[in-house]
């Protein structure tokens, strides 16, 4: 995974609230067996007028403004529905880095990290207040800070934002979960032994 | 010696946590994954490029339910390359691992979460993950159980172990008694129509009070199932006698003895009296109608007797523009009564309301009927298993005398992977879980409702109060 440290890039704004994740990779676009390849699938199905693919000038992602943005600028509950990973890589493949909002869907806040993008809570009052710079200027840029937590506006207006300290750490190092909990396998071992005697029925023999 | 009251989030937790430590996610052990051919060859890829093993090759159960074929069992059905590489890649990961795997002439095959409880794989107080969001669905049982992506599956499989922040418990207080006509489906979408679609978001939810209670096992999977759609992370409902009935005698559950000290563990599970959950909410539904959406998610919905809103009467801004959105995409005008509402389409299926008591519901308003003209209305059940039994107690005679198609099992128009979608423009009352846009085929309009209302609305041709009809018990 890459790591994440500061951002200073494009903004794209979204502005509907409850964007699920069918929405940002429709279903006929996912059946690949590979992790690449989906960035022709982000958000289908307001991006192109019809099957092939004519894009839909009316659509944000097409407008030449935002071209080469990496933040989306979105609305509550970003994220929600099914828990595909395709939704992450779709958006990582397309140079999305960054989505600012004020609430995401459960399993697609976690699938953003374990895929290196920053997800970004912010206040409803906050976002608004964004909302109404990025549609009124264009070429409008927010500069990210990991390390210390902020978003800066090109007038230099200042918003922190709180995040986990692990989902922190594992973003500004890149890290691999799977190799961190592999480090406690000698406790994943004890704790199985234990299970054992206490409910031994969870353990299937073949 | 007094102890903390816990609730039975709290203490199906508190047995899995391997390590704990200020600063870190919690380790918390996994007792079953279920994975099928869609989210997990990125997986099994990821464990193969790190030269990593399956911890526990017992612990993760495969099938193939997303992309397999309704209208036969024959590999030439399969819709297209892409479907048939992704199951191949399903037998090939399992094999490699030696994973369970019941594929395509397996009797055991099936939608992973109709399987998982009907087979005694997932069981009370155990933890259960899947790489698919309805994952919620056993926590009916009394397990802890939801959905995970794909990097999560990797992890399981690696570590039997997933990072988890302790989530936040909701309790979801249902008070009344269901009338006659109205499921646990329309519990859940009431619920929905009343405290949105993000009511959930970073809790757990557990189901207390009668209704939960009364209702069936399979009842309290379709409520569980529809947790995720309110945002929670899972869905619970405490074991009792109802739970351990239903789970004795399952092929991969506990037997003898064995059964006996399992059934008095679980029922031990229960929110101890005086536990304190960190919010609570209330529903009534002793007045409840069916519910029917409008909209395009599921908690944009309401009596069928109701009407499609005006965005005009909308609270906000941001809803009115929301309302405006969906009526646009659903076609639908403000102000005209749901029951006026024509379809083109009827899918009854999905791990929300594909098993036997669903199909039973269904069949009583089917029975002697016939589906109205210009109405294709098929039946997919959610399990050879149930499939098999659904034939044995004749109601697949039913369906098909009435006109419906009787299918094998699988996801099928729940999402549209496997051929079986909606044309541009196409209407369709479907028991699933998701009315998104697109869900079910590109342009195509879904509304959300229970297996009893979606078979009238085949044979009326249009929504329906099913308590107004003539029905055998
Ligand atoms: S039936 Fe639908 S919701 Fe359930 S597992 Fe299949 S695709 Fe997912």
């Amino acid at each position: 995974m890459e790591p994440f440290n500061t951002l200073d890039a494009l903004v794209m704004p979204l502005d509907r609230e409850n964007i699920n994740t069918d929405d940002i990779t429709p279903v006929r676009f996912l059946k690949s067996i590979r992790r690449v390849g989906f960035g022709p699938a982000l958000f289908a199905n307001w991006r192109y007028l019809d099957s092939q693919n004519t894009p839909n000038p009316d659509f944000v992602m097409n407008q030449p403004r935002y071209q080469g943005a990496q933040i989306i600028l979105s609305r509550a509950n970003f994220g929600a529905g099914s828990s595909r990973e395709h939704a992450p890589w779709a958006l990582w493949e397309s140079g999305f880095r960054c989505i600012i909002a004020p609430s995401f869907a459960d399993i697609f806040y976690n699938n953003c990290f374990n895929n290196g993008i920053l997800l970004i809570t912010l206040e409803n009052s906050e976002i608004d207040t964004l909302f109404a710079e990025v549609t009124t200027q264009e070429g409008y840029r927010l500069y990210i800070d990991l390390p210390a937590q902020t978003v800066t506006t090109p007038s230099g207006r200042i918003f922190p934002f709180k995040l986990d300290s692990f989902k922190k750490e594992g973003l500004l190092k890149g890290l691999d979960n799977i190799g961190w909990t592999l480090q406690h396998a000698d406790e994943i071992s004890r704790y199985e032994e234990r299970r054992r005697q206490e409910t031994p029925w969870v353990f299937l023999h073949r | 010696m007094t102890t903390m009251p816990k609730t039975l989030f709290q203490k199906v937790w508190e047995a899995h946590v391997v390590r704990e430590a200020p600063g870190e996610p919690t380790i918390l052990y996994i007792d079953r994954q279920l994975a099928y051919e869609a989210t997990s060859p990125q997986a099994f890829e990821g464990l193969r490029l790190a030269g990593r093993k399956v911890r526990q090759p017992n612990a993760t159960f495969t099938t193939l339910d997303h992309n397999v074929p309704t209208r036969s069992r024959r590999v030439e059905d399969i819709v297209d390359e892409s479907s048939a590489q992704m199951i191949a890649t399903m037998e090939r990961n399992a094999q490699e691992h030696h994973l369970p795997f019941f594929g395509f002439s397996d009797p055991r095959q099936g939608i992973v979460h109709v399987i998982g409880p009907e087979l005694g794989i997932t069981l009370p107080g155990m933890t259960v993950v899947c790489g698919d969001s309805h994952t919620s669905t056993h926590g009916a049982l009394g397990a802890f159980a939801m959905g995970i992506g794909t990097s999560e599956v990797e992890h399981v499989l690696a570590t039997q172990c997933l990072l988890q922040k302790r989530p936040r418990t909701l309790e979801v207080r249902i008070n009344g008694t269901l009338p006659p006509g109205v499921f646990a489906k329309d519990v859940a979408l009431a619920l929905m129509a009343q405290f949105g679609t993000a009511v959930g978001t970073g809790y757990v939810m557990e189901f207390t009070g009668p209704v939960p209670r009364a209702l069936t096992l399979e009842g309290r999977m379709t409520l569980c199932n529809l947790s995720i759609e309110a945002g929670a992370r899972a869905g619970m409902v405490a074991p009792d006698e109802r739970t351990i009935a239903y789970v004795r005698g399952r092929p991969f559950a506990p037997q003898g003895e064995e059964f006996e000290r399992a059934a008095t563990y679980w029922l031990s599970l229960r929110s101890d009296p005086d536990a304190s959950y960190d919010h609570t909410i209330h529903l009534d539904v002793t007045h409840l109608e069916p519910q029917v959406t409008w909209g395009t998610n599921p908690g944009l919905g309401t009596g069928v007797n109701g009407r499609v809103p005006d965005p005009a009467q909308a609270k906000d801004p941001a809803e009115r523009k929301a309302w405006e959105r969906a009526l646009a995409y659903m076609d639908l005008a403000p102000g005209i009564p749901l029951t006026e509402i024509h379809l083109d389409k009827v899918f009854i299926g999905s791990c929300t309301n594909s098993r036997i008591e669903d199909l039973r519901e269904a069949a009583r308003y089917a029975k002697g009927r016939k589906v109205a003209q210009g109405v294709q209305a098929m039946v997919v059940p959610g399990s050879t298993t149930v499939k098999r039994q659904a034939e044995e107690e004749g109601l697949s005679d039913i369906f098909r005398a009435a006109g419906f198609e009787w299918r094998e099992s699988g996801c099928s128009m729940c999402l549209a992977m496997n051929g079986d979608q909606l044309a541009p423009g196409e209407r369709c009352a479907s028991t699933s879980n998701r009315n998104f846009e697109g869900r079910q085929g590109k342009g195509g309009r879904t509304h959300l409702v229970s297996p009893a209302m979606a078979a009238a609305a085949a044979i009326a041709g249009h929504f329906v109060d099913i308590r107004t009809w003539q029905v055998d018990e």
